[in-house]
């Protein structure tokens, strides 16, 4: 039995014993001298490196410029993945033979991962902004395409039929039927294609790009600056919690509308 | 032009989408030659034509491209994320096992581990490279960093979603230490530890790829890398095309150590 629930008093205890632990180790490995402050930074050493790139441009601008171009290019590639993702699925999920069309070649080229694309995106666009959009868009696409085809698909028998039966033609049967019976699914899925378009777009950073959160880190790692380094692991992190908690509500809010 | 009727039978159907997964295929290869060459619409220097592509996989399993031969590519790549992917998810199936049966060690554990969860595993790779370099050393970081997460986060959850009567059934047998863990524990929460380590090998098989993109002698993703300085976009593709099946090649090969581990669960 796993027992009850911690009481309060023993919950903020054990949780602050482990923070702590974490925090002393790590400083402890950093005052002792092993390596160099370079290497290894103090916490607080992070905390104060990641408040200067707020004001202090780092590789061309500074944190806030970057992790804005970031987002630019996060949200045109996401857009796009949801544009093509989107009615694709429905068509999917309404005509059989456009299913059985766009699956072989889908489950094909879903195995790519997203960052394999980078040469092509190097090779297409240069460093230019479509590189990182084209890879975000390989992140996002598959999600959101599973999940609005999986919510059409399993739609109940009884909706199509009255549907048939009162005269909808397939735009209106997806539109008006499909469409709305997948929207939970849908937003489930955006959820997940966000998560991954952001790291996808994170990755590309690495490689294919002259500004923004990833190109701020690369930088900072040829600098060998693992302060910088860090300081943009928590630029990321912490905005990728952001776009999460704005979709949580999303799905949270449409469930409630939905009285589920 | 109908609407999906309620189910064909799975043979059948089975094998009709054999048949137009084929037949899809094969348009796609004419068009693609088409494209290319035929009609001349998209230039080789931008995307290469099929028998360019046959030429490139013939010279870098023959000849080698970048150090080394495709099968010393790949091999170098896969070996790294099996070791790297097993050590990471051992301990952390282990851990997720030791939070999911404690709250306790839940309580301890979870500051760090919301602290480290939300960074993507490929924001680990700058990291890993300030600190161990271009060799193999940052690539087994990412990787162990990329599979530990997840495969905590599902054996946790597979912990607490086991019944309550399981338990009771347990402690009523006094099963405890090593017996409660290997007859209650592990096998309860085991589907769920196969789910977080489908995600976590298919994490680190990416973070992999994307850590040889940015540096490495030999490996599937230095292929992409070299090809991409020559532009070769013949061999980028041999390159993708690796990724993506060794990658299936590897989940298959997890897929078949699932169904044997759970015997009593019917095969999907």
């Amino acid at each position: 039995m796993i027992g009850p629930p911690l009481a309060q008093r023993e919950l903020l205890r054990l949780t602050g014993a482990g923070t702590f632990a974490f925090l002393a180790l790590w400083s402890a490995a950093a005052l002792s001298g092993i390596t160099s402050q370079q290497f290894l930074p103090a916490p607080w050493e992070v905390l104060a490196r990641f408040a200067r790139l707020l004001t202090e441009p780092f590789a061309g601008y500074t944190l806030l410029v970057h992790l804005s171009s970031s987002l630019q290019r996060f949200a045109m590639g996401f857009a796009l993945a949801v544009a093509a993702g989107l009615p694709l699925g429905l068509l999917m999920a309404h005509f059989r033979w456009i299913d059985r069309l766009v699956a072989p070649l889908f489950e094909a080229v879903r195995f790519v991962a997203p960052i394999a694309w980078v040469p092509f995106a190097a090779l297409w666009f240069g460093t230019g902004i479509g590189g990182p959009v084209l890879i975000i868009f390989m992140g996002a696409f598959p999600p959101v395409l599973i999940n609005t085809y999986r919510g059409a698909k399993f739609v109940e028998a009884k909706y199509l039929e009255a549907a048939r039966m009162l005269g909808a033609g397939p735009w209106r049967t997806m539109t008006e039927v499909l469409l709305p019976a997948a929207v939970p699914s849908i937003v489930a899925g955006l959820r997940i294609s966000a998560g991954l378009g952001w790291q996808s777009l994170v990755g590309a950073e690495l490689i294919v790009a002259s500004s923004g959160v990833g190109y701020m880190m690369v930088k900072g790692q040829a600098a060998v600056s693992t302060a910088t380094v860090m300081s943009g692991m928590i630029a990321i992190g912490l905005v990728g919690l952001l776009i999460d908690v704005v979709l949580r509500r999303l799905h949270r809010h449409i469930e409630q509308r939905r009285g589920l | 032009m109908t609407p999906a009727p309620a189910r064909e039978s799975s043979a059948a159907s089975r094998a009709a989408r054999l048949i137009w997964a084929f037949g899809t295929l094969f348009m796609v290869l004419v068009l693609w030659q088409g494209v290319t060459v035929w009609w001349g619409w998209v230039s080789t220097a931008r995307f290469p034509a099929p028998a360019e592509v046959v030429s490139a996989l013939r010279q870098i399993a023959v000849d080698g491209y970048g150090n080394a031969r495709l099968h010393e590519h790949a091999l170098r790549s896969v070996l790294l994320v099996t070791s790297g992917f097993f050590v990471a998810s051992s301990v952390g199936v282990v851990l997720g096992l030791a939070m999911g049966a404690s709250r306790r060690v839940e309580a301890f554990v979870n500051p760090v581990f919301l602290l480290l969860r939300p960074i993507p595993p490929l924001a680990w790779i700058p990291l890993a490279i300030v600190w161990l370099g271009l060799g193999d050393a940052a690539k087994l970081m990412v990787i162990f960093v990329s599979a530990f997460v997840p495969s905590v986060i599902n054996s946790f959850s597979g912990v607490r979603q086991i019944e309550t009567p399981l338990f009771e059934a347990a402690a009523m047998l006094n099963a405890r230490g090593w017996r409660y863990w290997k007859e209650v524990l592990v096998p309860g929460a085991l589907p769920s530890i196969f789910t977080g380590l489908r995600l976590s090998l298919q994490a680190s098989w990416t973070t992999l790829v994307a850590a040889e993109l940015v540096g490495a002698i030999a490996g599937l993703g230095s292929i992409l890398n070299q090809s991409a300085q020559d532009i070769y976009p013949a061999m980028i593709v041999v390159g993708m095309a690796s990724v993506a099946l060794c990658g299936w090649l590897m989940t298959l090969a997890l897929g078949s150590i699932e169904t044997r581990a759970m015997p009593w669960r019917a095969a999907p």
